[in-house]
Formats: structure tokens, sequence, C-alpha cells
């Protein structure tokens, strides 16, 4: 098998928290069986919502498109099993934090009939980049560690650009989630072959498949299937396990000592990041014509009974994975999509598992620890920070609302991973501050420019009027002057034309 | 079954530190330094941190009423406990109460409440208050008690007669402050420099140690344990201890080096006066410090510098208080100009 590399680039801070996967880990991934009813937003990926395409009453078979990609960048939707579409409607998504957004919801059938999968597909390695990239918008494919961006939209972006590395994500830094882990264990073989089929569209030689050393059990695997497939352009690579380290960028600083600069992307430095999980569903719909429509979740907390991961079709119930993992404990209290440093927080469970959804984290009431006092400045914040802010700072100049400060100190770079908050001992919520802010920022900055084009058009306006202005003083002038140089037969003509306009009159 | 869920902001994990145990640490570790300042100068010490403790707790919890809030609140930080401790370690060991009062209520309404409280005060309040006295009260101020080594001519105010001296500013008649106190060593070196004597003859006088004064030496080791207990604890960084110790013997090396007759070793400076008491108790307070990593070393190298200085050609034997004082008001901009890359930015260097 193919050892883990270890030669790595600096992160700045960072933290070890504690893990709490091992719950989850026990025992394999749990197919969970299909729901009665799926619940599928038309928008679960970064940009525009997919239109639907489909009637309510009508018939759909597993895997039929059923909304359209909406815009330029946008990804389609699939029916994830067969049934009937009962409504389109708003209904609660986690993106909104338990609030409704529009979703298509089909009453299924239980016979999962899937649509006729085109077969006679050349092979992945026959085909070109744009050929690929096709195919994978219309997979539906977005990325799946959280951030759900189109992902062909994504490789249509990286072509453009001068790469060098291809980088898997399979860091999984978040405590509590463990559905990338469990993923490599069980699926590695998919995750290595999604990695060539980048690499092949992407025209790269190098690839690195990145591990937290807190996952020897993925490492081996991964190990184990790269040694078979006797591919020397894919890496295997460990890091520590320090939060944030999975982060896009963070990750491309921890791999090729590369910042990615402020405000770009890390095909700006010659990557490009997917991860694994992304990778799978490339080989899953490429070679073997599955779209993307399940995934693997964690479903974990101190507030469930069995933590687990299971493998869900998108579009069941939150409420179902529960039960299925034997529902609430008693202490239960919280419930959170994604891991417990940047999930969001539901109002309820009615809401439905999407593309983005890797993990369900269910937790018992936050322990009080006080109220938040005032910022002692003792700079811990700043020591754990990975962007190397001074979280301290900007909160001395948002309380300020100090625009020009919080730019000077960087706010925008800020990538809430949350950990100022962790180490603070006054207890002041940073993170959720500085999410404000920027918003502040970004409002301010539309009412600029807004202001700046009502100035731009006050402006043109009172030139246009100015011009006129002259132009017509200009002509009455001319007219002043012609009068005056007018000889006694012009005089009689011009009073022979006014005598007949007032004779009109 | 359906389960209520509150709704909050990421992230769900909650903070395991508070301001309170960081300030309780803090003076759990100035505690070997006590001791062993109770062992050199006896119990005055003592004495002056339970006035100094009432009078900072009552001036705190007298201006939270004042502006209108929970006096718990600020209370429960601890914060005005290590004001009181570390005004009680600047102050000789015999000092009358009204004395110590002034200092204390000085720096926690003026210096600390008056500028906002805890967070916001710009001067680091035992610092302020310190300084108020010492203009205040030159007198009572110089009056140090000699250590005790063991000498057998060694008089040392009781218990009983240091507690009546704290509360009526009177020695018993037998005690009379020629024979129970001494000019520090800090003074001595000062004034010996200046009536031309040499270093090696001022270094001559019994008073002296191996490095700094007899017994001060010795506090400044237990102040030094403390300090390095609450860098092993992350309760202070580096840079601050590390800038004010370069800051001060760098220079003093320097002088000490090429004229070793005219200037005070760096050991001395190490080891006399609040040194390092200063490095990692006072000027690491992180209200009025520099808060940028890089800034919190410049800002104690200036301190270090400054009390150099103000030992070398100053007014005043120590510069501990002054130092402090005069950087924290150097702060803000220490920290503008010493803001650290952020990750993704442009090198300063790659831009003109």
């Amino acid at each position: 098998m193919s050892a883990p590399t270890y030669d790595l680039g600096k992160l700045h801070g960072g933290m070890r928290l504690p893990a709490n996967k091992l719950a989850s880990t026990h025992d394999p991934i749990r197919k969970m069986p299909l729901p009665a009813q799926l619940i599928l937003p038309i928008a679960q990926h970064v940009g525009d919502p997919a239109l639907p395409i489909v009637a309510i009453g009508e018939q759909v078979l597993k895997g039929q498109l059923i909304a359209e990609p909406g815009g330029k960048l946008s990804a389609p939707v699939h029916a994830s099993s067969s049934g009937t579409i009962v409504a389109i409607e708003p209904w609660p998504v986690s993106r909104r934090y338990g609030d409704k957004a529009p979703c298509i919801v089909i009453d299924c059938d239980g016979e999962d009939r899937a649509i006729a999968s085109v077969t006679d597909q050349p092979a992945w390695e026959s085909l070109s980049a744009n050929e690929l990239l096709a195919r994978i918008l219309q997979g539906g494919i977005v990325g799946l560690g959280g951030a759900v961006f189109p992902t062909a939209q994504k490789l249509m972006q990286a072509l453009s650009c001068e790469l060098k590395y291809l980088i898997l994500n399979g860091v999984e830094c978040e405590p509590y989630i463990s559905c990338d882990d469990m993923l490599m264990r069980e699926y590695s073989a998919e995750v290595l072959g999604g990695a060539r089929i980048l690499m092949h569209a992407l025209g790269l030689d190098l690839c690195y498949v990145v591990v937290e050393s807190d996952k020897p059990q993925a490492l081996r695997r991964l190990g184990e299937q790269l040694a078979l497939l006797g591919d020397a352009r894919i890496v295997l690579k460990q890091v520590p396990t320090i939060y944030p380290s999975g982060g896009e960028d963070q990750l491309v600083q921890l791999v090729t000592n590369l910042e990615v600069p402020s405000g770009g992307l890390p095909t700006d430095v010659g990557c490009l990041v997917q991860n694994v999980g992304t990778a799978a569903a490339i080989y899953d719909w490429i070679v073997q014509g599955k779209p993307l429509l399940s995934r693997i979740t964690t479903v974990t907390g101190d507030g469930v009974v069995h933590p687990m991961n299971v493998e869900a079709r998108i579009g069941t119930l939150v409420a179902d994975i529960v039960r299925f993992a034997g529902g609430y404990t008693e202490h239960a209290r919280q419930l959170i999509i994604g891991g417990p440093m940047t999930g969001k927080a539901m109002s309820t469970d009615l809401v439905p598992l999407v593309k983005a959804s890797n993990c369900v984290l269910v937790l018992s009431a936050t322990p009080s620890i006080g109220a938040k006092s005032p910022c002692i400045r003792c700079g811990d914040c700043a020591a754990v920070c990975p962007v190397q802010l001074l979280p301290q700072q900007l909160y001395r100049y948002s309380c300020a609302d100090d625009e020009k400060k919080l730019r000077l100190h960087g706010l925008t770079d800020c990538i809430e991973c949350g950990c100022c908050d962790l180490v603070c001992p006054s207890h002041i919520p940073l993170t959720a501050e500085f999410r404000v802010a920027k918003a502040r920022i970004r409002e301010q900055a539309d009412e600029k420019a807004r202001a700046e084009r009502a100035r731009f058009r006050f402006e043109a306006r009172n030139q246009r009027m100015e011009t006129e202005q002259r132009a017509r003083e200009q002509q009455l002038a001319q007219q002043r002057d012609t009068a005056r140089q007018a000889g006694p037969a012009e005089i009689a003509a011009i009073l022979q034309r006014k005598q007949q306009q007032q004779d009109g009159d | 079954m359906t389960v209520e869920f509150t709704r909050s902001e990421a992230p769900y994990l909650t903070p395991s530190v508070n301001v309170a145990d960081m300030m309780l640490q803090v003076l759990l570790a100035l505690v070997p330094a006590i001791l062993a300042h109770m062992w050199y100068f006896g119990p005055g010490i003592l004495f002056n941190l339970v006035v100094a403790a009432i009078f900072c707790v009552a001036g705190e919890a007298f201006m939270m009423r004042a502006r209108g809030r929970d006096p718990m609140l600020a209370l429960s930080d601890y914060s005005a406990l290590v004001t009181a401790a570390l005004l009680a370690f600047a102050l000789p060991s015999l000092t009358p109460w009204w004395v110590t009062a002034t200092g204390a209520l000085f720096g926690v309404v003026v210096a600390k409440h008056l500028y906002g409280g805890i967070g916001f005060n710009v001067f680091n309040p035992a610092m302020a208050g310190y300084v108020v006295i010492l203009v205040a009260f030159p007198m009572q101020m110089n009056l140090w008690v000699a250590p005790s080594m063991g000498d057998i001519d060694y008089i040392r105010p009781s218990l009983a007669q240091t507690l009546v001296y704290t509360l009526t500013g009177n020695l018993p008649e037998a005690l009379s402050f020629d024979a129970v106190s001494r000019a520090t060593p800090l003074d001595a070196m000062q004034s010996g420099l200046r009536n031309l004597q040499t270093y090696a003859e001022i270094r001559a006088n019994p008073m002296m140690g191996d490095f700094g004064g007899r017994g001060w030496e010795w506090i400044g080791n237990f102040v030094a344990i403390g300090g390095c207990w609450l860098l092993l604890r992350k309760i202070i960084r580096w840079q601050i201890p590390t800038g004010v110790f370069l800051g001060l013997l760098v220079p003093a090396g320097i002088l000490y080096f090429a004229d070793p007759s005219t200037h005070a070793s760096p050991g001395f400076h190490l080891f006399s006066g609040a040194t390092i008491l200063c490095a990692f108790f006072i000027a690491t307070d992180p209200v009025s410090a520099a808060t940028s990593p890089k800034g919190r070393f410049i800002y104690g190298l200036g301190i270090g510098l400054l009390i150099f200085v103000i030992r070398r050609w100053g007014a005043y034997a120590d510069g501990v208080a002054f130092a402090v004082l005069l950087m924290n008001m150097a702060t803000p901009a220490i920290d503008y100009l010493t803001r650290p890359h952020i990750v993704g930015h442009a090198r300063k260097q790659n831009t003109p």
C-alpha cells in the first residue's frame, strides 16, 4: 500500500478540538429505507435556484430531471425516487434555518423505478474536458463538503487557470462529522476513481488526497486502494488534526504553503480543491450512471439515541433520519445541520436532507457560561485565528461601527470558523458579531453604490440642463445679433411674420 | 415526539476559559513572591494587600453603582484584586493605610472606571495609583525596611508594630526609622554613581547580593517562578516579558561592557527593583498593553528601555511605573503600526 506523505506548509493558529467522532464510526454506513415522501428544495446549491419542469400530478422516475439549472451558476435537481409530484410549495429548509423556501414534493410509490440510463456512453477516458463538464453539470453534482458550489462551473473556471494540483479534501476537521471518513473507508475506489476523472478533465498530473491524522482507517483503505490502482500521480497526504485545516484556503496553504489571495480562489495559486464526497459522486455519475440522489450524512450528538452514518435519499426529512437513528434522547435541545463550529441551528426537524447536509447534529442545551463581559484584549483570539486577523481589534471597531478600520483589519477575510469564540475568556460571540458587521458593510457598500448612481444621474441631468440652457442662450443671442444687423427690409419681414401669427391666434 | 429546538448562532461549542479564572491564576502566581517578600521584609505586605484590596473592591463597587450597573458584574472577575496585589507589591512594606488607600482609589476610580471600566482603561490602574502616591507621599514611599538576611544587629518591626504603623503612621520610640530603614539598592546605586563612586565600590556595600540587592534578588526569583507558570498556562505570552528584559538588559549590557566602573551591570538591573515583576505581571496587563503579537514585543521593549533610561538618568531610582504608563500611551500607535500580515494579502515588502 502507498504510505501517506507529511511535508506540509504552515497554517497559523487553529485549535485542537475534542473530536467526538467515535460514536458515529462504530458501525458501517447504514442505508436508510425509502421514505414515503421526498421534499426537494430547488435551491440546494450556490447560485440561482433550479427551475421546476414538472407539473403537479406528474409521475416521475428515480433519476428523472425535475428542475433544470436556472441561470449561469446553477445546478439541476433530480427525483431521488419514483412517485407522483404532489406539490411545489414553500417548505422549511436547512439553508434558511428552518424557514420556508420553494420545494418539489414527491409522494413515493415505493417501487423506486429508475429512469432508463444511457448505457452506451463512451468510457470517460475518451471524453474531452468539455464533454465531461457537460455530463457533470447534468448529474446535478455540487460540492459536497458543505459549500455546494456547482461542480461543473467550478471546473469550468479552473480550466481557464494555470493549474498545478488537484487537491481532494478528506480532512473533515469539524468535530462530530464523520461522513467523509466513512466514505473514504467504504468507497475508497470511488473516491480515487473520481480523482482520476477530475485529473483527466483538467489535464493534471498531480493529485493530493489529504486526510487528517485522526482517520487512520480511511488512510489505510485509501493506501491499499491506491496500491491496487498503481497510479503514481495520486499522492496520499496526512495532515495533523487541527481545526480548521479543512477550509479550502487553509488546506491549500497547508498542502502547498501558498496563500490564496484575499478575495481570490485556490485556482489563483494553481490548485483546485474538491471534497472526497464530490469526487465519489462524480465517479458514480460518470462511470456508473448514478446521478447525485443520495448522500452519506452523520447523525450524531448527545441528543441522538444511536449515533451513526446513514446513506439517505436527498429529500428525506431530517425527522425521519433521526427516527432511523433511534430517535431523540431526552437531552435533545438543539438541532444543527452541519458541524458544531459552522453549522446552522434549525427551528424544526421537518427540513429535508439536501446535498449540503453532511451532518445532523442534535445537542443538549448549551451550558450556561454567563453573560459576555468586556473584551480584555488578551489576544487569545488572535493566537488561534487561521487567517491571522486580530479579532480583538475587529470587535472594537465593529462596536464603534468604524468601517474603514474594519476593512483595514481584514474583516472581509474572516472565514467565520468560530475559533475566536471558543477561546474568548469574556465569552463574546465574536463570529456572530463579525457576520453582522460584514452584512452591515455590504449594506453600506450597496447604499454607497446606490448613492453614487443617484449622484451620477443627478449630475448628468444638471449637465444636460446646463447644455440645453447654453444652447438656448446661444440661439437667442444669435437671433438678437441677426435682428441688430438686420436692414429695413428684414425688419419689415419680421414684423409681417409677427402680424400674421397674431392674426392666426 | 416533537422536540422544541432552540436557535442560536454558530459555534455551538462553548469556551472553557473565563476572565475570573485568568485573574485568579495571576493572583495564585503571586503567592510564592508574597511569601518571599514576607520572609525578607516582614508581614508589612500582608497589611498593604488587605488595605489595597479593601479600597480597590470598595472603589470598584462604588463606581459600578455610580455608573448604574451591578457591582457584582465587575467584582466577580477579580481584576480589582489583581490591581490591589500589584499595588501592594510596589509599596514599601511599611506604608500607612491612607497612602495605600489613595493609590488604590485613584487606580480603580480614576484610571479604571472613569475610562469605562475593565477593557477600556488606557493606563495600568495599579501603576497609575502608584505614581500618584509616589508623587503625593514621597517621604513615606522612600522608607524601605532593610531586608532580613540573618544579620545579628538586624532590627525588624514585629507584626504588632507593623500593624500599628500601618494604622497610625508612627513607629514606637525604640524603633526609629533610622534604625530600621535603608536605602534600596537601586537608590544606593543611583546616588553612588552620581557621587562618582565606582560600580565596584557601591557593590562592596553589604546590602548588595550576588546580582541585585540581598533579599531583593530572591524575591525576584520567586516572582519569576510565578511568571513562568503563567507563561506555561498561556495566561501571558512571551512577547512582553522578553521585550522588557531585552529593552532593559541590552542597553545596560552595552554600557556596562563599555565602562564597567560607571554603569551598573545587566544582572544588577535584572534583579533590582521591580524589573521581574514588571516583565511578568505589570507590563502584561492585557487591557493597557499593545495587543498585536509584534506590537507586544515592541511595547515590552519600550518599557525596558524606559526603565533603563529613568534608572540611569532620571529622578527616580526605579522607573517601572513611569515606563509602563508612558508605553500605555503609545499602545494605539503601536497596534496600528504592527498589524500582522493577513493571510492572502500581499506581503508588506512586496508593496511599494
